[in-house]
């Protein structure tokens, strides 16, 4: 009787949160880039820092199916909170500092979370813009204490572990220590969705009135993952923060938000590398754009977003999951 | 006092402004009955269905799970008391296997769901079970595949499968072979047929073939209201059930 259902479909279930030997890839290809590129680890901090702000955004959008426009208030949040301790001088330590940012965000995105989630679709999306909005213009207003439109420069960050100093000219230290942060919040994600926490998140996203008739507490499970996900794009802005030494509005501002919005549909929502392959499509694709057409690239960049949105969902990883459907029929 | 009814309405009353969509509803369903509730497009049926699963509150009135008055408790936890139901048209995970959707059920009813820090498949049990579940219901063929992949008939099953998941005591099916091809719609009909007897079955439908092969008892509202309620021969032959419904709709 309660011997284990041995069908495809059920190993396909039980198994499908294993680690595949492709997943090695990404963090190879970054430790690579690291010898490879030292020159460029400036450029390859802030990718990195992008692919967690995008993570962060594919457990809500990817995953709940919150329809988002104002991810960057937390991404804001959380780079606030190291900025305004690190200049007032009363927390300089990177690690505590970033589950402070995390912490500080995870409010943000609670509080605004009990409010915002009992909506959805266009109105859910406007609120989001406009939480974002308020916390941008409170940025500004707080002169004292943000620097208004001129933001926080030369914050004095300690040196990680009391040893690794964070320079600004030469970022090997940002580098390596934005990849372990990246890989412990990838880590912790990928552990999510897995979990049938996860799997009762992918129900909410298809199909939110059946959820509401299997029983299943919608709304605290949305805020909860709201709140989550805060947290994560808080680590995201406040190591932004850190690697950069400086803080300013646009941490928060609609041109971050919409940047991260595009990544993620690019390289595919709701498949955890969708930001990796995005990040690094969309980083190289307006450089190349910018070298052949400087004047107006971003219309290329429009271009190809409207050709994704109609006739590739899903993305990158879509095609490539499409084009490998036939042979492998994994359960998503 | 003799054992109270396992679902019972009692004056139940809803407005929507100026309609009332529910007037007046004594309603009683026992254990493991066969129960059908028909009525012309309008008759607040649906209302009813959402009245009884908590989807909205009466104006008026109360609903008694076994004589405990459940009127002011909320749908998921009607849910969890025991009360499941299917949707009219198909509320499915789309983009989801078949397994998954079902996986989604039971996870939920076992407690499974809010766990953050194991994968899903590691709930060997409740993978086990939704597979038995979709054995039963002769789906197990199609468990890998999506729904969006199935023909429509299927979903219907899939519908099925998931609320039963849910292990409820009361199960509201909301027009059941609606929208499924007369060739397939036995397929759905046979399920219907095998549940245990151990739940008690509400089925709300126009199709009269459906209703009088398997109800042993019939609800008939008209305008919000309780028509007419007695065994399908009584149903079958009062005239005024006739003038109402049956002669202007023999088939829905």
């Amino acid at each position: 009787m309660t011997e284990p259902v041995d069908h495809p479909a059920a190993r396909a279930l039980a198994e499908r949160h294993r680690l595949r030997i492709w997943e090695a890839i990404p963090w190879l290809l970054a430790l690579g880039f690291f010898f490879a590129f030292p020159k460029h680890l400036g450029f390859g901090t802030e990718l990195l820092v992008t692919v967690l702000f995008a993570i962060s955004l594919d457990l809500v959008l990817g995953y709940a199916g919150i329809v988002t426009l104002g991810q960057a208030a937390f991404f804001g949040a959380g780079a606030y909170t190291v900025g305004i301790l690190a200049k007032q001088g009363i927390w300089h330590e990177p690690i505590t500092g970033l589950l402070l940012a995390a912490l500080v965000a995870a409010a943000v995105g609670f509080g605004s979370g009990l409010v915002l989630l009992r909506t959805q679709g266009l109105t859910l999306l406007m609120l989001t813009l406009c939480t974002m909005a308020l916390l941008e213009e409170a940025a500004n207003l707080a002169h004292d204490y943000t620097g208004g439109f001129d933001g926080l420069d030369s914050l004095p960050i300690a040196p990680l572990f009391g040893r690794f100093e964070f320079n600004p000219l030469y970022p090997t230290t940002q580098y390596l220590y934005v990849l372990a942060v990246l890989f412990v919040c990838f880590v912790f994600v990928r552990m999510l969705v897995y979990s049938p926490f996860g799997q009762s998140l992918r129900g909410i996203r298809e199909n939110m009135l059946r959820m509401h008739a299997v029983g299943a507490p919608v709304r605290g499970r949305l805020v909860l993952c709201y709140t989550l996900s805060a947290a994560i794009a808080g680590v995201a802005g406040g190591i932004w923060a850190q690697a950069n030494a400086y803080v300013n509005l646009g941490t928060l501002g609609l041109d971050r938000a919409a940047t991260v919005l595009i990544i993620l549909v690019l390289g595919g929502h709701g498949r955890l590398y969708g930001a990796f392959i995005g990040a690094v499509a969309y980083i190289s694709l307006s450089h190349f754009l910018a070298r052949i057409y400087p004047t107006a690239w971003q219309l290329g960049l429009g271009l190809l977003l409207v050709v994704i949105a109609l006739f590739a969902r899903n993305g990158i990883l879509g095609i490539a999951a499409a084009l490998r459907r036939p042979a492998h029929r994994a359960a998503s | 006092m003799s054992t109270p009814p396992l679902l019972e309405t009692r004056a139940l009353y809803r407005n929507f402004g100026a309609l009332a969509a529910a007037r007046d509803i004594n309603f009683r369903l026992e254990a493991g009955a066969r129960h059908a509730l028909i009525g012309p497009n309008g008759a607040g049926k649906t209302t009813f269905v959402n009245l009884l699963t908590g989807v909205v509150r009466p104006t008026t009135g109360a609903v008694l799970l076994k004589g405990r008055d459940i009127t002011g408790v909320a749908q998921a936890e009607r849910v969890k008391l025991g009360i499941a139901r299917t949707f009219q048209i198909n509320r499915l995970f789309r983009r989801l296997s078949v397994l998954e959707n079902v996986y989604i059920a039971v996870a939920e009813r076992v407690g499974a769901a809010p766990s953050m820090f194991r994968p899903a498949g590691r709930r060997r049990d409740v993978v086990d079970e939704s597979m038995r579940l979709l054995e039963t219901l002769k789906l197990s063929g199609d468990a890998a595949r999506r729904i969006s992949e199935l023909p429509y008939g299927r979903q219907r099953l899939v519908e099925l499968a998931i609320a039963l998941g849910l292990k409820p005591e009361v199960l509201l099916l909301d027009e059941p072979a609606a929208g499924v091809p007369s060739a397939e719609s036995h397929i759905i009909l046979d399920a219907i047929d095998r549940l245990p007897r151990e739940i008690a079955v509400l089925i709300i439908d126009h199709d009269m073939d459906l209703v009088f092969r398997f109800a042993e008892r019939i609800t008939v509202m008209v305008s919000g209201a309780v028509f007419a309620t007695g065994s399908p021969r009584e149903i079958a032959a009062a005239a005024d059930v006739r003038a109402v419904y049956l002669g202007q709709a023999s088939r829905g």
